[in-house]
């Protein structure tokens, strides 16, 4: 089986030696260097080294879920389900219900998300859609920005500047014009849940609004092309192109920011009042689940009050992780997974 | 050829749906304006409340008792850097293993429950890590202690810092890391010496935004650190932060105080900024300095 | 000097996927042995076996077995310590970024402990002389990350690399088909020195290189070796009309 048309290659060398078991002791070289056993001792151990670290992630959940747990066994044997729906705080006389809290976390929560959503979307719809290149970049940073700032430098700026300016211009503004709903009843004290409230939508809109930035990033181009193409106006391309596609992973958006709410500590402290009372009005005071824990841990007297404090604590915990999971899964099912960066 | 084609006519863009395009823009802009506000406003009334109060005798004394003009914030600041030294020390090298874990070892169901695990850790609110750090540290112990605060704040630095260093070391591509078995590099000197080497940049900005995320916290020392007027060198006594002292300056009734408040929290975000700023600059000069 | 390296019913598996079937193969020492074969007939994952770099993807598994001189690789020896014997220069260049050409260079001694820097000095030089890189960058030894040279440069710092470590036994897989012709050339030229003191295996797409480099070459198709023979014998006469379709052109 000849082949003429490959081109005989000039090859003379004398016939080489195939390598059999008898000749493979040639000399092997003195590599006077890395002549030393390998143990395999130091990557089992850097091995498992780095697993433990894995593991000590598992074990600080473990850890803080068994901590609460353990911690309001007293109050639960004490008040059982009841703890939860009633509203009569006493530690004077170890008396303990925890529906105020609830009720004010979950007010403010929901106040501080009717007035950071449409923000939150409005910027982020802005910055990915409409803003021209080169001020993207510094728009996203200063949204960031605003997630750097501590909470209790948030606290401190609402106290001295938003609440005088509710209490001397806000306030009575709702109350002579929407007061007939009940909501902006009672003397404008300034500091109250609708302070509460405010500060919190304006601590969740950089997490919000950068997660919805990242959304709506990930809807492919010609999703929008297609819009344009049928004759859409700039906005129902984003409404109908964009928006509507990344529904789920706005509403994880939205749930992330409804989680950080719930756990918000300082700055709500510092302006709802810290009165353990429902009340329909907004101009009211309020207390959280998160402000009591920060007020009275340190004063709590007695175990049943320190466990009753705990349990909520345990609360809040359970709370948040359902909500963050949640919003987790909506925001992935989006953007399948990739790396989030930033403020999460 | 008796039809002649009919021209298209196509129907104007009706003017209400311009109109709402244009007014949608505005509305946009509006929003952005509108968020941007507080983020000046703060940032404006920080520098004008604080500016002038901050003197060589805030940056150097402690408080003085109530009442009396004067003193400063001297023992917080430095209580708040031995806190989050504690706070590093324990989170971060913790932080960075859990990170090596999850990117050389953890491909597989047990590392995407760790991944999970550390995501929900990452959620839990500062408060209730807080009330963990008590019951394991301060209810032991039977007092307060930066050791109790740093312990919380480690605890919150953990995720963070093991997810960015995850993700900066599965940006290194695999064929570096075959290089280096190729050499017979054990896999332990290529995981710390090659890998790690090749993404120390951003491990270390993950571990500044985790620092930098800390630093600021108030809830985690109410019942840790717990704050002290005074000086305190020992490990047995209640530390004084920054962030605490701005918190209990600022809700108390003395104008004294919250002027002072304002200058600490002045000072805190300013310090921030500046061991943020200060790590970029040394990230920088040491890669660029190619040393191994 | 080079060893020789006896394969004897090599298997390979990744995962349920087998890759490779039965390969039995004698590879001369001091000569190069070219494996050629079309996309996915197993060569790279061969060679890698030979090193035990194909353990490295999970899941992977090898059967079979592989004398390298004396040296049983997948009886006793740790991976690492039989790396150390044999060098390995890839497809793409993979110089390390974060290290400059002397740290490159060293890099396989360093990170295994070897500290004596006069040494090192000596070896980094005569390993960047072994692969013709030395009169390019004698100058910016330390000043120059690995990852600043060109394509075929690093391609050489790799060579370098492998070679500092004093393996007696080269492996390429590819080494050439990132780069242009004229680096390829000079990288064929080096093959042709580095024979007298290592065994050179390598794996490459093009027939023309086999034929320049190597006295031996081997046909893969499909995961098997059909033919394994002197290369003057497999390019103009093979016994295997598979063979002889792959190296006529009519397909591959």
């Amino acid at each position: 089986m000849s082949n003429q048309a490959l081109p005989r290659p000039r090859f003379d060398p004398p016939e080489p030696e195939r390598a059999s078991k008898a000749n493979l002791k040639v000399e092997s070289r003195t590599a006077p260097l890395l002549q030393g056993k390998v143990s395999a001792v130091p990557d089992a151990v850097f091995g498992w080294a780095m697993r433990l670290c894995g593991i000590a992630v598992v074990l600080l959940l473990g850890l803080i879920v068994y901590e609460l747990i353990v911690g309001s066994r007293l109050s639960w044997h004490a008040f059982g389900f009841k703890f939860f729906v009633q509203s009569d705080w006493n530690p004077v006389e170890d008396s303990f219900g925890a529906l105020p809290f609830i009720y004010g976390t979950v007010v403010s929560s929901i106040l501080s998300l009717i007035i950071a959503v449409p923000l939150s979307i409005g910027v982020a719809v802005f910055i990915t859609e409409m803003c021209p290149v080169a001020l993207r970049g510094i728009l996203s940073f200063t949204t960031e920005l605003l997630a750097a700032i501590p909470s209790v430098i948030y606290g401190l700026w609402a106290i001295f500047i938003l609440v005088p300016l509710l209490r001397t211009y806000v306030q009575p503004f709702l109350a002579t014009t929407l007061g007939w709903t009940g909501l902006f009843s009672g003397p404008p004290y300034g500091i109250g849940m609708l302070a509460a409230g405010i500060i919190l939508a304006i601590m969740i809109i950089p997490i919000i609004s950068s997660i919805t930035r990242e959304v709506l990033t990930v809807v492919p181009q010609h999703q929008r092309e297609a819009a344009l193409a049928l004759g859409a106006t700039r906005w129902e391309m984003i409404r109908i192109g964009v928006l509507r596609n990344a529904r789920a992973g706005i509403v994880g958006a939205i749930i992330l920011g409804l989680g950080r709410a719930l756990g918000e500590t300082m700055a709500v402290t510092m302006v709802i009042g810290n009165r353990p009372e429902i009340a329909k009005s907004l101009f009211a005071p309020g207390y959280t689940m998160a402000s009591v824990l920060a007020n009275e841990f340190t004063e709590a007297t007695g175990d049943v009050y320190l466990s009753a404090l705990i349990e909520i604590g345990l609360a809040l915990f359970l709370v948040t992780i359902v909500v963050n999971a949640l919003a987790r899964l909506l925001v992935w099912s989006v953007t399948r997974g990739q790396p989030t960066k930033g403020v999460v | 050829m008796s039809t002649a084609p009919t021209a298209l006519v196509m129907p104007a863009i009706s003017l209400r749906r311009r109109i709402t395009d244009h007014a949608m823009t505005v509305v946009s802009v509006l929003t952005v304006i509108i968020v941007l506000l507080p983020l000046f406003a703060i940032f404006a009334y920080l520098v004008y409340k604080g500016i002038g109060s901050i003197n060589w005798a805030f940056l150097t004394q402690t408080p003085k008792p109530v009442g009396e003009p004067g003193g400063g914030m001297a023992n917080a600041i430095v209580g708040s850097m031995v806190i989050l030294a504690i706070a590093s020390l324990l989170g971060v090298p913790l932080g960075i293993g859990a990170g090596i874990y999850l990117s050389e070892y953890g491909r597989n169901r047990y590392g995407d429950a760790v991944r999970f695990i550390s995501d929900v850790l990452n959620g839990v609110p500062s408060i209730v890590i807080g009330i963990v750090a008590y019951a394991i540290v301060v209810m032991r112990q039977k007092h307060f202690s930066a050791l109790a605060g740093g312990v919380a704040l480690a605890i919150m630095m953990v995720p963070t810092i093991a997810r960015t260093t995850e993700q900066m070391l599965l940006l290194v591509p695999q064929a570096i890391r075959e290089a280096a078995y190729g050499l017979g590099v054990s896999r332990w000197r290529t995981t710390l010496s090659i890998t790690l080497r090749t993404a120390t940049s951003g491990v270390i900005t993950g571990v500044m935004l985790a620092f930098a995320r800390v630093a600021g916290e108030t809830a985690p020392l109410l019942f840790t650190a717990f704050g002290n007027q005074f000086w305190n060198w020992k490990s047995d006594q209640p530390t004084a932060a920054l962030s605490l002292q701005i918190f209990t300056y600022a809700i108390s009734p003395f104008d004294e105080w919250h002027r002072q408040a304002w200058a600490g929290a002045l000072v805190l975000i300013i310090l921030i900024v500046a061991a943020v700023t200060a790590v970029r600059i040394a990230v920088r000069h040491g890669t660029l300095a190619g040393a191994q | 000097m080079g060893v020789g390296i006896i394969v004897e019913q090599l298997n390979a598996f990744y995962g349920k996927t087998q890759a490779l079937f039965d390969i039995n193969l004698n590879v001369a020492a001091n000569h190069a042995t070219a494996l050629i074969g079309p996309s996915g007939c197993g060569k790279s994952t061969f060679i890698r076996c030979l090193n035990r770099m194909h353990e490295t993807i999970p899941e992977a598994r090898v059967e079979g077995k592989v004398l390298i001189g004396e040296f049983s690789v997948y009886n006793g020896t740790s991976a690492t310590q039989l790396r150390r014997r044999v060098g390995m220069v890839f497809q793409k260049p993979n110089p390390f970024p974060t290290m400059s050409i002397y740290d490159n260079v060293a890099a396989g001694l360093k990170l295994n402990g070897f500290r004596n820097r006069r040494q090192l000095d000596e070896i980094v030089e005569k390993s960047l002389n072994s692969s013709a890189l030395w009169d390019e960058v004698k100058d910016s030894l330390h000043k120059k990350s690995g990852a600043s040279l060109s394509g075929g440069q690093q391609q050489r710092l790799c060579i370098a690399r492998a070679l500092a470590v004093q393996p007696e036994v080269l492996l390429m897989d590819e080494p050439c088909s990132a780069l242009d012709p004229i680096s390829t050339g000079k990288i064929e030229e080096l093959i042709f020195q580095l024979k007298e003191q290592y065994t050179i295996v390598i794996v490459t797409h093009n027939m023309q290189q086999a034929a320049r480099v190597a006295e031996f070459t081997g046909f893969f198709l499909l995961g098997k070796m059909i033919e394994f023979d002197k290369t003057e014998k497999v390019f103009t006469n093979p016994s295997d009309k598979r063979t002889e379709d792959y190296v006529t052109g009519r397909f591959g």
